[in-house]
């Protein structure tokens, strides 16, 4: 893979996480299971890892949770933010395939970028979170496997929806790669 | 209103203050490992004096972090809620004894679930003060510009300055767009279905998250143009040179936790049980 590291790169990060951390406080109480919601931070990091890739999505997703917790909550929760990372690895590793800003983000991109996002928030929030929690904060296993499932209901929700229809209409946005035609 | 609640960073002249922001990091990191890893309610209990101790000498107002507080205590609650309704015999499972104090059948109440959920408690709370205390007394360029000297990658310090940097514009973006679709005439706060719920969502992230692309592109031109990443190094005009304090904090926080730890571990198990 030629992901090359540069200005946008970083200053990809720095604004993305930036976004991230504002719209901490942007999230819609989804069900009575305390810290799970509708969290509007999640369609920012899926969006930027699936346009900047896997470096990008990690970094936003790390520095952004951790800061964002730190700023608004006064307090990190250290086992949920490394999930985070793991959710954006996996989206991003496949930003090449999406070809979002080739414009050619469509039918079969949708499909692949959808099955990753599923794959991926599984792999954070269902397994690695609750782990996590059990792990540094020894807490019971039911309760956690339980925010786990909501956190990942409700990031799929966020991811597929919004996520899907921010990168369509970036992707529209964005010349077409090819789109020239030569005039007779 | 989303920006009232926000820390941030506010100058004052403490010994906290003059420290280098990496010191603090580092403190603050290996403070929070350390109660994340101990459940000996001894260590907590002696941590939590500290951090009020610490809270208090950075002379950090309740002004500045008060509502935040406020939301702290608000989740801590219902997260020992949550523990004890998801499972109400937890406290037996670690501590191996049973002492019935109220109620019967699945929710009956006992000792050693109290004292579980104590422990939660105090973890929750050692930390906090710390994370209070380095937000508002780190400035967010003397941070990044001590991790470069940390022998961290300036690109990784440069993209933490413009994250901090760029926060509160972000916020007052967020602001302008949701004060202007609202004068639209749609409603941000109501109950409605999940689909509603989503859509007035998009409605802020959309232009919010166009905006900033453009953001991304301006600020990365102007970059370029000034010969980012040209040098495998970098000067920084906030730079600061690691004094005797500094010195001093880690030594102390290195020493703390390396005690604390071994305390924690000496009987093999992370718990404190008093009830054998």
């Amino acid at each position: 893979m030629k992901q090359k590291f540069g200005i946008k790169q970083v200053v990809a990060i720095g604004i993305g996480t930036a976004l991230f951390i504002v719209l901490t406080n942007a999230q819609v109480p989804f069900m009575i299971v305390p810290n799970t919601a509708l969290q509007s931070r999640v369609a920012v990091l899926t969006f930027f890892s699936a346009i900047y890739g896997p470096i990008v999505g990690a970094a936003i997703g790390l520095i952004g949770h951790a800061l964002g917790d730190a700023l608004f909550y006064g307090s990190i929760w250290w086992s949920w933010v490394f999930p985070e990372a793991i959710f954006a690895i996996a989206v991003g590793l496949f930003s090449e395939r999406y070809k979002v800003k080739a414009g050619g983000f469509g039918g079969k991109e949708i499909v692949l970028f959808n099955v990753i996002q599923v794959i991926g928030n599984a792999l954070a929030w269902i397994l690695a979170a609750p782990v996590l929690d059990i792990a540094i904060y020894a807490e019971p296993a039911n309760k956690v496997f339980g925010q786990g499932a909501f956190a990942f209901l409700g990031n799929i929700i966020v991811a597929g929806v919004l996520g899907t229809l921010l990168l369509l209409a970036y992707s529209k946005v964005g010349a077409k790669s090819g789109s020239l035609s030569k005039e007779d | 209103m989303a920006g009232s609640r926000l820390l941030t960073y506010k100058e004052k002249n403490t010994w906290i203050h003059r420290l280098s922001g990496v010191t603090k990091m580092l403190f603050f990191l290996l403070w929070s490992i350390t109660g994340m890893l101990t459940y000996d309610t001894r260590i907590l209990i002696v941590m939590l004096i500290l951090s009020f101790v610490i809270f208090a000498l950075s002379r950090t107002e309740w002004a500045q972090v008060g509502t935040v507080f406020k939301f702290i205590l608000l989740f801590l609650c219902l997260n020992l809620l949550a523990v004890y309704a998801f499972s109400p015999h937890q406290g037996t499972i670690i501590y191996g004894t049973e002492t019935v104090l109220a109620f019967s059948g699945r929710y009956s109440l006992t000792a050693e679930q109290l004292f579980y959920e104590f422990n939660i408690m105090l973890k929750y709370l050692t930390v906090t003060p710390v994370v209070l205390m380095f937000i508002v007394t780190t400035n967010p360029s003397e941070f990044a510009a001590s991790l470069n000297k940390l022998g961290i990658s300036y690109n990784v310090g440069y993209a933490i300055a413009i994250a901090l940097r760029y926060v509160p514009d972000v916020q007052a973006d967020f602001t302008k767009i949701k004060h202007a679709q609202e004068a639209r005439g749609i409603e941000m706060s109501s109950k409605t279905s999940l689909w509603n719920r989503l859509k007035k969502m998009s409605m802020i992230i959309f232009p919010l998250l166009f905006s900033s692309m453009d953001r991304i592109d301006v600020v990365s031109n102007a970059m370029e143009l000034r010969g980012f990443g040209k040098h495998k190094k970098r000067t920084w005009y906030m730079a600061r040179k690691l004094t005797r304090n500094d010195y001093l904090t880690l030594a102390f926080v290195v020493a703390f936790a390396a005690i604390a730890l071994a305390i924690t571990f000496s009987d093999g198990s992370r718990f404190y049980n008093p009830f054998v």
